[in-house]
């Protein structure tokens, strides 16, 4: 996917996007103290699925593998902390750990089998296998709750309120997208980029392409775990729509719409598209009709993404 | 002086009833150039697949630095000082030429694994890649995408990918294959001043190209050894000019 890309649109100048990320973080810093509450819990949704979409962008994106596996990953911990939490009364400092390892655990199932494929056969297996994680949420409902899901409040006290929750994750999410950040930009992070760009070469250099795509895999499921985690917090509910296929596409379709390759654009895609969604809902049902033409504007005018487009815009006025 | 770094004992492969290489046998010995050629299809590709182990042969056995590597997988071979280039250049397009030499540098070191450590090259990396870089003539040419770069660089880049791994055995795929003849020569010149204790296994369709650079000549004829002979020998070859030419008509 990211082949659509140009050289320039990858490659921003550090200060530039150093610039970008201060304004940024500011305004978001400042923002809730001026937004009704309820615009507050949207900002802080924006965040938690910009970081959900992040961690999908670091498989489509630098590896070359576009999961349809990760909404299964991430919902496992949204499960995984309510079930303990409203279930055996587990503090939240046990579940969230725990909720974050079972989810890696999910991911790194995923990864072993899905690591020796490339193109459509990783898409449709990784969307084979998030749909059994989908039908035992659906089915197990002595622990799922099935079709109604669980319901509790997970999030503490100190933390009841929109404004202070926000700031939690604001920390949170800030600190993920360094962490993710250093991740595709370390040694390790190159070898995924090379893996996506010839993986026989990468063997004959003396790369276990497949170790590099499980690690790679793993902790992409990782970041999309400790999202699932926070998302926990932020809705106290889970139901089988919290791990199902259209959660994985959500995850896709933003970092698509952001600017797959870019990391910051997942970002991006997640705003564009919770705000979209929330100003549709306003005026009509038909949100996920919207959601399509979206998807199919994006891919027929800005096929770069909102991130890649702007940067290959700015590339050519430079030239 | 006559160590033997390669052994090839009646390799084949077969791709379902086609025999690609069919019971090769030869060795090569430690600091030899030899050359690699035959016709299109001769197999010359697959020996080198099964000799590397993109595809496993599936006959014979493979012996590399005294060690059977028949069904070891690339990876461990290049660990053990095996690289290879290949005939369709197969680098990393969306990279730039640094971060090619990087993956090269890092492919079998334990720094590959750093997951949030520092990207740049260490002193030792930095010094290897600039002589690797300047040995190919692409000194200049650091920062730029694979993909910007010319058919010829490109090729010279495979050619500094495979080097920078400090290997003992280096094999060349067609190194300047579709090449204009100006830059073709600078391959052969880069080639000629490869160190002299590195062995060299090259394919290459130019018999003018190959008599100038190698010791010894393999030739290859539907998947089996025509004539293995010094370029001098083959120049001359009956059965070699019939392979390459066709068999003369009678008049």
């Amino acid at each position: 996917m990211s082949s659509v890309l140009s050289s320039a649109v990858r490659r921003s100048s550090p200060r530039a996007t150093f610039a970008w990320l201060a304004g940024t973080l500011a305004l978001l810093a400042i923002l809730p103290a001026y937004l009704p509450t309820y615009h507050v819990s949207v900002l802080t949704q924006i965040l938690i699925f910009g970081v959900f979409a992040m961690s999908i962008d670091i498989l489509a994106g630098y590896a070359g593998r576009t999961s349809l596996g990760h909404g299964a990953i991430f919902g496992t911990a949204t499960y995984v902390v309510l079930y303990f939490v409203s279930t055996s009364g587990m503090p939240l400092y046990f579940a969230i750990p725990l909720a974050v390892l079972a989810a890696t655990l999910v991911a790194a199932v995923f990864a072993v089998l899905a690591i020796r494929t490339t193109g459509v056969y990783f898409l449709l297996l990784t969307l084979a296998l998030g749909m059994i994680v989908w039908g035992i949420c659906l089915r197990w409902s002595v622990v799922t709750g099935g079709e109604n899901g669980i319901r509790g409040d997970v999030r503490p006290a100190v933390i009841g309120d929109s404004r202070s929750f926000y700031y939690v994750t604001l920390i949170c999410c800030t600190a993920l997208t360094y962490a993710m950040v250093r991740f595709i930009n370390s040694p390790f992070g190159l070898t995924l980029s090379g893996i996506r760009d010839s993986a026989g070469r990468m063997r004959s250099l003396g790369y276990d392409v497949s170790m590099h795509l499980f690690i790679g895999f793993v902790m992409s499921g990782f970041f999309a775990g400790l999202a699932g985690a926070l998302y926990a917090m932020f809705n106290n509910f889970v139901s089988p729509s919290t791990v199902a296929l259209t959660q994985s596409v959500t995850g896709l379709l933003m970092a698509i719409v952001g600017g797959v390759g870019t990391l910051f654009g997942a970002l991006i895609g997640s705003f564009v598209m919770i705000t979209l969604e929330n100003f549709v809902s306003y005026y009509t049902q038909r949100w996920p009709t919207v959601l399509g033409l979206v998807f199919i504007f994006t891919m027929i005018f800005a096929p770069a993404g909102v991130l890649g487009t702007i940067r290959a815009l700015r590339a050519r006025r430079g030239n | 002086m006559t160590e033997t770094i390669l052994t090839l004992d009646k390799v084949a492969v077969a791709f379902g009833a086609l025999r690609a290489v069919d019971g090769v046998s030869t060795s090569v010995t430690r600091g030899e150039r030899r050359a690699l050629i035959g016709p299109n299809g001769a197999g010359k590709t697959t020996l080198f697949n099964a000799i590397t182990g993109m595809y496993p042969p599936t006959e014979g056995r493979v012996v590399f630095e005294g060690e059977d590597v028949t069904r070891m997988p690339p990876e461990k071979r290049a660990a053990r000082g095996m690289a290879r280039t290949f005939q369709i250049t197969n680098l990393f397009n969306q990279l730039t030429v640094e971060e090619n030499m990087l993956l090269a540098l890092r492919g079998l070191s334990p720094r590959k694994f750093s997951l949030f450590g520092k990207r740049d090259f260490d002193a030792d990396e930095r010094e290897r890649a600039d002589r690797a870089l300047d040995r190919v003539r692409l000194g200049g040419r650091r920062d730029t995408e694979v993909r910007e770069l010319s058919y010829g660089e490109q090729r010279q880049l495979e050619l500094a990918l495979s080097l920078v791994m400090k290997p003992t055995l280096l094999l060349l795929d067609e190194p300047a294959a579709g090449l204009s003849p100006t830059e073709r020569s600078i391959v052969v010149e880069i080639i000629r001043d490869l160190p002299r204790d590195l062995t060299l296994v090259l394919i290459e369709h130019d018999m003018d190209l190959v008599l100038g650079l190698v010791d010894n000549v393999t030739c290859l004829h539907e998947g089996r050894i025509l004539v293995e002979a010094p370029p001098a020998a083959i120049a001359g070859n009956k059965a070699v000019q019939e392979v390459y030419l066709g068999k003369p008509r009678h008049a």
